[in-house]
């Protein structure tokens, strides 16, 4: 390792509650870098950058900037050092404007002392975005009325705005379209020309391999080793964080889809997706792509009775259905994994057993009362099948990890034994092995009978799951592939627009 | 990873929570040990208590410190349902007027058991009202129950500006008669509590107001009928609050409407020490008795030793603080 570069973290070591989290880590990163970090869930990558921002504390090691330990006790010490993040979820604060947002601490005032200047206010923060290469957002708005990637834009421009000297980015395309993944990137190679360093954190290799100089992997809390992306390929990469080969992530199902299970029938909602026509038979794993707001997940909600569609039908087994809340589609037999499992999708204080029993009361009642027994081998049955980690049904599931939260939510659905299961982005935020072993899970289903919409914003596991794929553009769907028709090319191009196969 | 916990967490604690994992499984986030520190310091309270004066542990005292709490520990039950579905219901004192005038206004002309079944009733009524408008219009339930405290207080009044006695020979017997060693108004508290654990620990709908608290969205897509618990949650408040009322003008002998001024405070208060976090996410049948009984058995020292009301409420706020200071560390951002 070079004494010269900018940043060095050396001996970090962390454990919580005995487990450790990071076990003596080096890393370092210079000016003028992008330096990817990557791992599974629970590698560390969050717990290294935290410690680097202040807002946790190593139980030892140093950290070294230019050359001088610094003790970077607090976030306050860590921005002013210069170090800032923008986290996997950014927070703002949602009912005030995008200006207030972005420059909250540094807002302009008159001559008059303490009023605020507003045009003043909102000519420096359209000059950020504009500085940033994101000219689409309007400041004046509220931050709550926009979309969750630009939110996360919005975010990306606070950091940004302040010249940090480490800016470290946890996940910042999970939400973020193709084409303001693009502008996200130019502003990482214009930040680096100012030599910035960035510690870039993703799951999806793709954009390591474009973007970093150098990419850390972590397994197990420890450095698995660092490389440059031009000296290795993804495959290698894949096996130092899981020991396993793409090949292996997705298991190879015989296809034989059985009778029409589920039909819709020119579903529309008005100004957010009209005419939506398709249909999942038993058996069949249907995938659904778009980019952030095509209105995929609209459609989804519109199935599960969260949404009511204005017009079109919903036919259920050769029956028209009407769903005027998820209750009403639940009991007809339709489940749906949502999108994000800490908004919607889990009650975070509560146990294992009860987020995944909130679905299936009616399986362990009697009398009106929970039969604990019956309740304690439903849910511990789950959490062996689908190999929840720590198999304590009574612990909160905010203590576990993104992956087994993933899990958590998806046994509430396995539970309910539905007909058809909408998953919305299942393996969203959850790492490499956990992801093969939902694949798994899925395909399974399917084998069982089980109708199945796979919505996913990763083209891998689009083409990696569906027998086909159907693809949304601006709540229309622009495209129908089937499974030899569809590439990450065909994909792509169906849903920015460039090509239409309807 | 437990980062979000781990980050509360020093160094030098990281023994203590190892063996709080060890003995109580549910993970360092669970409230439950720290409601253990509740019934710790309710222990202390008692020795206090004792050595502080010789009346204390007599049997009168503790019958007499037993009635006092009835109708806090009802209330505060009903609040704590409220409480856990991420409300708050203000509404609480003026019903137990409503149900405590009802009762004794009533008793003359129907009898004792169907005045006290109106009476009940009524209180369900408002809190039908209550419930309606927070679950099916989304209002706040601050909003909504600072309304019906002021519209409910005003129709106990318009119903009578004078206290009520009534006349019927068994009106009395509610608040004063025994069952052996216990007033027979804490037996019905107790099975109230007992009642409400189970509905919160062993049924469907407990479960849900429960989770409704942490996460209504979840619950809602879980194919729960969010809006129906809701309701229940101000119904079984309303009903407790009526029957508070009904128990207490049985105990004084009158029917003031002007009772249950600022119980409300009381109520959330007990809540609160007891565990209940406002806005939902914690909480519970057990924490609110200890909540209940650490407020009641404060008043009754203080009472014995004939220190002035301004003195007690000054205390319990204090006490108030440093429940939920003690508490802090636990509750996860």
């Amino acid at each position: 390792m070079k004494t010269k570069e900018f940043l060095q973290m050396q001996g970090i070591s962390k454990s919580y509650d005995g487990t450790h989290a990071l076990r003596s880590v080096d890393f370092s990163s210079d000016r003028g870098e992008v330096h990817a970090v990557v791992g599974e869930n629970g590698a560390g990558k969050s717990t290294l950058v935290k410690i680097l921002t202040g807002a946790l504390r190593a139980d030892a090691g140093r950290i070294l900037l230019d050359g001088i330990p610094r003790d970077i006790s607090s976030p306050l010490i860590g921005q002013r050092l210069g170090i800032r993040m923008v986290p996997q979820h950014v927070s703002l604060v949602p009912h005030l404007t995008v200006t207030e947002n972005v420059l909250l601490c540094d807002l302009p005032t008159c001559r008059l002392k303490g009023w605020i200047n507003w045009p003043e206010a909102h000519r420096r923060a359209e000059a950020i975005f504009e500085e940033i290469g994101f000219r689409g957002i309007k400041v004046r708005k509220t931050v709550s009325l926009l979309s969750a990637s630009q939110q996360q834009i919005v975010g990306i421009a606070k950091a940004a705005a302040v010249r940090p000297e480490i800016l470290i980015m946890d996940e910042p395309s999970a939400v973020l379209s193709q084409e303001e993944l693009k502008h996200l990137f130019a502003l990482i190679r214009r930040l680096k020309e100012d030599s910035v360093s960035i510690l870039y954190i993703s799951h999806r290799l793709d954009e390591v391999f474009e973007i970093a100089d150098r990419v850390t992997v972590l397994k197990d809390g420890q450095v698995a080793g660092t490389a440059s992306p031009r000296d290795i390929d993804k495959g290698t990469l894949i096996k130092m964080m899981v020991g396993r080969t793409l090949e292996e992530i997705f298991p190879h199902r015989p296809v034989r889809p059985g009778a029409e299970l589920l039909k819709l029938n020119g579903l529309s909602l008005r100004g957010v997706f009209e005419n939506v026509s398709f249909s999942i038979a038993r058996g069949e794993i249907v995938g659904l792509y778009g980019l952030i707001g095509s209105g995929r997940t609209e459609v989804a909600r519109s199935v599960f009775g969260a949404l009511q569609p204005t017009s079109g039908e919903l036919r259920l087994g050769g029956q028209t259905v009407r769903f005027g809340s998820p209750h009403d589609a639940l009991q007809a037999g339709i489940a749906m994994l949502t999108e994000d499992r800490s908004r919607d999708g889990l009650v975070l204080f509560l146990s294992i057993r009860d987020n995944m029993s909130l679905a299936n009361f009616k399986l362990m009642t009697r009398w009106g009362l929970i039969k604990r027994g019956r309740q304690n081998s439903l849910v511990r049955a789950k959490v062996a099948e689908l190999n929840v980690r720590p198999p304590v049904i009574a612990r909160p599931v905010q203590t576990l990890s993104g992956g087994n939260q993933q899990k958590v939510v998806l046994a509430k659905w396995l539970l309910a034994r539905a007909r058809v299961l909408i998953l919305d982005e299942p393996t969203r935020g959850v790492d490499v092995a956990t992801k093969q072993e939902i694949y798994s899970i899925i395909k399974g289903l399917a084998l069982d009978g089980m109708g199945i919409l796979l919505i996913s914003s990763e083209l891998p596991e689009i083409l990696g799951m569906s027998d086909r794929a159907l693809v949304m553009r601006e709540g229309r769907l622009a495209g129908e592939f089937s499974r030899e028709e569809a590439t990450e090319q065909s994909l792509l191009a169906c849903a920015a627009g460039v090509i239409e196969n309807a | 990873m437990s980062t979000e916990i781990a980050s509360k967490e020093k160094g030098g604690r990281a023994f203590a929570s190892s063996l709080r994992e060890k003995w109580f499984p549910g993970g360092t986030a669970g409230r439950r040990h720290l409601d253990y520190v509740f019934i710790g310091a309710f222990v202390v309270a008692i020795a206090i208590g004792t050595l502080a004066t010789e009346v204390f542990f007599t049997e009168a005292n503790m019958k007499n410190i037993s009635r006092q709490i009835v109708s806090n520990g009802l209330i505060s039950l009903g609040m704590l349902m409220v409480i856990l579905t991420g409300g708050i219901d203000l509404s609480v004192g003026s019903i137990v007027a409503l149900g405590g005038v009802i009762s004794a206004g009533m008793s003359d002309k129907v009898g004792i058991v169907p005045a006290i079944l109106i009476a009940l009733a009524a209180g369900a009524l408002v809190g039908i009202v209550n419930g309606f408008f927070v679950a099916r219009f989304k209002l706040q339930p601050f909003i909504v129950t600072l309304a019906t405290m002021g519209i409910v207080r005003g129709f106990v009044f318009v119903y009578t500006e004078t206290p009520l006695v009534s006349q019927h020979p068994g009106f009395r017997v509610l608040g004063s008669s025994s069952l052996g060693p216990l007033p027979s108004t804490m037996i019905i508290m107790l099975v109230c509590f007992i009642l409400v654990w189970i509905f919160l620990n062993r049924t469907p709908a407990g479960r849900a107001t429960v989770a409704i608290g942490g996460n209504k969205e979840a619950v809602w897509l879980a194919g729960v009928n969010v809006e129906r618990t809701i309701l229940l949650a101000y119904v079984l408040s309303g009903v407790f609050s009526a029957l508070a009322g009904t128990i207490l003008v049985s105990r004084l002998g009158i029917a003031q409407p002007s009772l249950g001024i600022a119980y409300e405070l009381d109520a959330i208060a007990a809540c609160v020490i007891g565990g209940a976090i406002l806005g939902g996410g914690g909480g519970g049948a057990i924490g609110t008795f200890f909540g209940v009984l650490i407020l009641g058995m404060i008043n009754n020292l203080l009472n014995l030793h004939g220190i002035q009301s301004y003195y007690q409420e000054i205390i319990k706020g204090a006490v108030i603080i440093f429940a939920v200071l003690a508490r802090r560390r636990g509750t996860i951002r």
